[in-house]
């Protein structure tokens, strides 16, 4: 088995299991106030302290939640609800045009719930955003913008924003910034503090962790309405009692993601490159989407005309080599991705993609299981879409 | 051989995909998407393609342990069966969507990009009995289905493997529960899947507009209403007509014929739907076309009675004469052919009726 997913989510490395197994077994509620309470209540501040430390962040900047999904929610609405209530004339947000489903969702309900105006911010061909288009974006309504919202890196293309420079011009405007930096902590340098962003958004299982947690990263000094009530956890933004376990083990593989970042993402781009090489020898006609030179060191994404890229999935899945399409299902159905669209592909290119990501387990057996099955399943997959849409 | 499982999500197909497996079969289920707007087609009973279905699918696949995906066949659905169905009504015949789906989706579209994927057959949890590329009736004749599978040739039927046709319907619910499959207790699907709220008359006004006319007494002439579609009625119904007052003789009114030009509807006594003679065309042949007139037995509609009867080959079709007279038999619907037999009734081959007429006196 072939497994080139992991921007899905990844293995979880040996000693996070243990880490997790071994606090798992500890009872104690973090909020008790007698000794297992206290005990756990260590585990986790300790925890907290270890993520902050390695992501450029002060520890009560670290609120912890049930990963990117919820960190994206409570970023985009409770940002937005808190500056609203604040600057009642603050009703734009400024939405990356390639965002996770977990950014563009929540912002579509604040714009059709909340009385909010959504603003894309554009991206280039090759999935950037650009200082110029967030300029375009923001400048007619530098007044109204509540939050500027862009990814670290694409999932599905790998396409790394220039986030530093975006936050800045946000806050040139006295707009706050949040990124979605799932697929970025343990590829690319992250640091948070540096970064200039007001928020950012880290989960657990894309980096060798758990399923099931992450956080938010949220500077103090930027309110955030929450999203979740209850017992007042996590500075009140957050409420829920924490999964003790499941931080124990998200800190300790934020930590080794990004100490093992440069030997990793060196070794993991050589694959990849070898990868895309050996694509691009095998299907010439295939195209690379995405930056050839900023993108996640694990990422590679190709289009192959006259494909339809879940006839491809399935072969190669048959033949195990595990792949993505990258996009999201309707009820189970592809659907032309967002992403690529965005980047100004047409929707026949947008479905003949596939996605293959590398990471830390990869290897160059997995990478010649692929270029073995590939040449045979894009004949096979060209067959079968000319036979699909003769019309 | 490496057989693709088409999963409705219903207890058949799975059970189906369950017996291919324990042939030894290499089998990949896949769920058809076949609504552009799934959420639109969920209803109680109804349906065979919501979200629902879909995951009861990929669950059955599950337990099988064989790999499961979706097939988005929604434009094809949409041009070959649905838009079918509605111009075939506007032209004042009966349609078969069931029927036509086999024809054009799940043993056209479906299998021919089975067999470009490299699969060797599209296998269905369809009653019927398939072996050496004769078809013949399920032994649960309450549940055959021979009737709608009629129209395929034989290099369709050549690629389709009916695992179910030896088995009851009560039977493939014991053997699902049997199996662990939670599909087992699942009601059957009725009615049209395309339909959600089973309001045929609805659809096909939302779909074609209102068109009123007259409906006209078939011995007078006389015009006895007005209906707001003639494309809503069908030959041999009596039920809507909406017919103020009864008729002369005091008897029901059933339709007779509809007219899409004129736009009528025409009804008369029940008598008057008596046919002994039917002739259609597009035919399909499973073994070859005959060349000469030959005794058989005939169905003129799905779940309808067999009558005794000759079949004479045609150029374009057929012509069938009917042993004793049938009520009802509505151009648009098909005619299916068998051979009587005692392992079996076996199908030789349908056609589209075209026109029913009565030749002898009563």
């Amino acid at each position: 088995m072939a497994y080139l997913d992991h921007a899905a989510t990844t293995p979880v490395l040996p000693e996070v299991l243990a880490a997790y197994v071994e606090a798992a077994g500890r009872t104690g509620n973090a909020s008790s106030l007698h000794a297992s309470g206290r005990a756990a209540r260590r585990a986790v501040e300790e925890s907290r302290e270890r993520i902050a430390e390695h992501l450029g962040a002060r520890p009560s900047e670290v609120v912890f939640t049930s990963g990117g999904t919820e960190s994206d929610n409570l970023a985009v609405k409770g940002i937005a609800w808190a500056r609203r209530a604040a600057e009642p004339s603050r009703d734009v947000l400024l939405i990356g045009a390639t965002e996770h489903h977990a950014i563009l969702d929540s912002a579509h309900f604040m714009a059709e719930r909340q009385d909010t105006t959504v603003v894309p911010v554009e991206v280039d061909a090759a999935g950037r955003v650009t200082r110029e288009s967030l300029a375009k974006a923001l400048t007619p309504y530098a007044e109204r913008a509540a939050l500027v919202s862009v990814m670290w890196a694409n999932n599905e293309v790998g396409t790394v924003q220039p986030v530093p420079e975006l936050a800045a011009l946000a806050a040139e405007h006295g707009v706050p910034l949040h990124t979605d930096a799932v697929q970025a902590i343990g590829a690319v340098p992250v640091d948070f503090g540096a970064s200039g962003a007001a928020a950012l958004t880290v989960t657990g299982h894309k980096i060798g962790g758990p399923v099931g947690v992450g956080a938010l990263l949220l500077r103090t000094d930027v309110a955030c309405t929450p999203v979740l009530h209850g017992g007042g956890q996590e500075r009140d933004v957050r409420s829920g009692t924490l999964d003790v376990a499941g931080v124990v083990a998200f800190a300790l593989a934020v930590e080794l993601a990004v100490r093992r970042r440069a030997e990793q993402s060196a070794r993991v781009s050589a694959l990849r490159d070898e990868l895309i090489a050996g694509v691009r020898a095998a299907v010439p006609d295939a195209v690379l989407n995405g930056d050839p030179a900023d993108r996640l060191p694990g990422n590679a994404h190709f289009s192959f005309p006259g494909c339809e890229g879940d006839a491809l999935l399935m072969l190669l899945d048959a033949a195990g080599v595990e792949c993505s399409t990258g996009s999201a299902c309707s009820a189970g159905v592809a659907q032309p991705s967002h992403v690529l669209l965005a980047m100004g592909a047409d929707a026949e290119r947008a479905r003949s993609s596939l996605r293959f990501s590398l990471g830390h387990t990869s290897t160059s057996a997995d990478v010649a299981a692929l270029l073995a099955a590939l040449p045979g399943a894009v004949d096979r997959a060209r067959t079968a879409t000319a036979v699909k849409r003769p019309r | 051989m490496r057989v693709l499982a088409a999963m409705s999500g219903g207890v058949d197909s799975a059970v189906a995909a369950a017996r291919a497996v324990d042939a030894g079969h290499d089998v990949t289920g896949v769920h058809l998407a076949l609504s552009a707007n799934p959420q639109a087609y969920r209803t109680g009973a109804r349906g065979c393609c919501t979200l629902e279905d879909s995951r009861d699918a990929r669950r059955a696949a599950d337990v099988l342990d064989i790999p499961f995906y979706v097939w988005d066949m929604a434009e094809e659905f949409r041009e070959d069966v649905v838009d079918d169905f509605v111009a075939e009504y506007a032209a004042g015949r009966t349609p078969n969507p069931c029927l036509r789906c086999n024809e054009k989706i799940k043993f056209a579209a479906v299998l021919d990009r089975a067999r470009a994927l490299g699969f060797d057959a599209v296998v269905t949890g369809h009653h019927a009995r398939l072996s050496d590329g004769v078809l013949r009736r399920s032994v649960d004749l309450a549940k055959d289905q021979s009737y709608v599978l009629a129209v395929l040739r034989p290099d369709q039927l050549a690629g389709a493997m009916f695992p179910l046709g030896d088995t009851t319907k009560s039977e493939v619910r014991a053997e699902a529960a049997r199996r662990g499959l939670a599909v087992a207790d699942k009601p059957d699907s009725h009615d049209i899947c395309f339909i959600a709220d089973g309001d045929t008359r609805g659809f096909l006004a939302r779909e074609l507009g209102e068109a009123p006319g007259d409906i006209v007494d078939a011995e007078s002439g006389e015009v006895l209403g007005r209906h707001d579609g003639a494309y809503a009625y069908t030959v041999g119904q009596r039920k809507g007509l909406g017919l103020g007052r009864p008729a002369p003789d005091g008897r029901p009114r059933y339709v007779l014929s509809i007219t899409p030009v004129q736009n009528t509807v025409t009804v008369g006594p029940v008598e008057a739907l008596e046919v002994d003679e039917v002739r259609a065309d597009r035919p399909v042949w499973t073994n070859g076309s005959p060349d000469a007139a030959f005794d058989c037995r005939v169905q003129l509609r799905a779940h309808g009675a067999v009558f005794d009867a000759t079949v004479q080959p045609t150029a374009d079709g057929l012509v069938a004469r009917l042993a004793e007279p049938a009520r009802g038999v509505a151009p648009g619907q098909a005619i299916v052919v068998y051979r009587p037999d005692p392992a079996g009734d076996v199908v030789l081959g349908s056609a589209t009726i075209t026109e029913a007429v009565r030749t002898a006196t009563v």
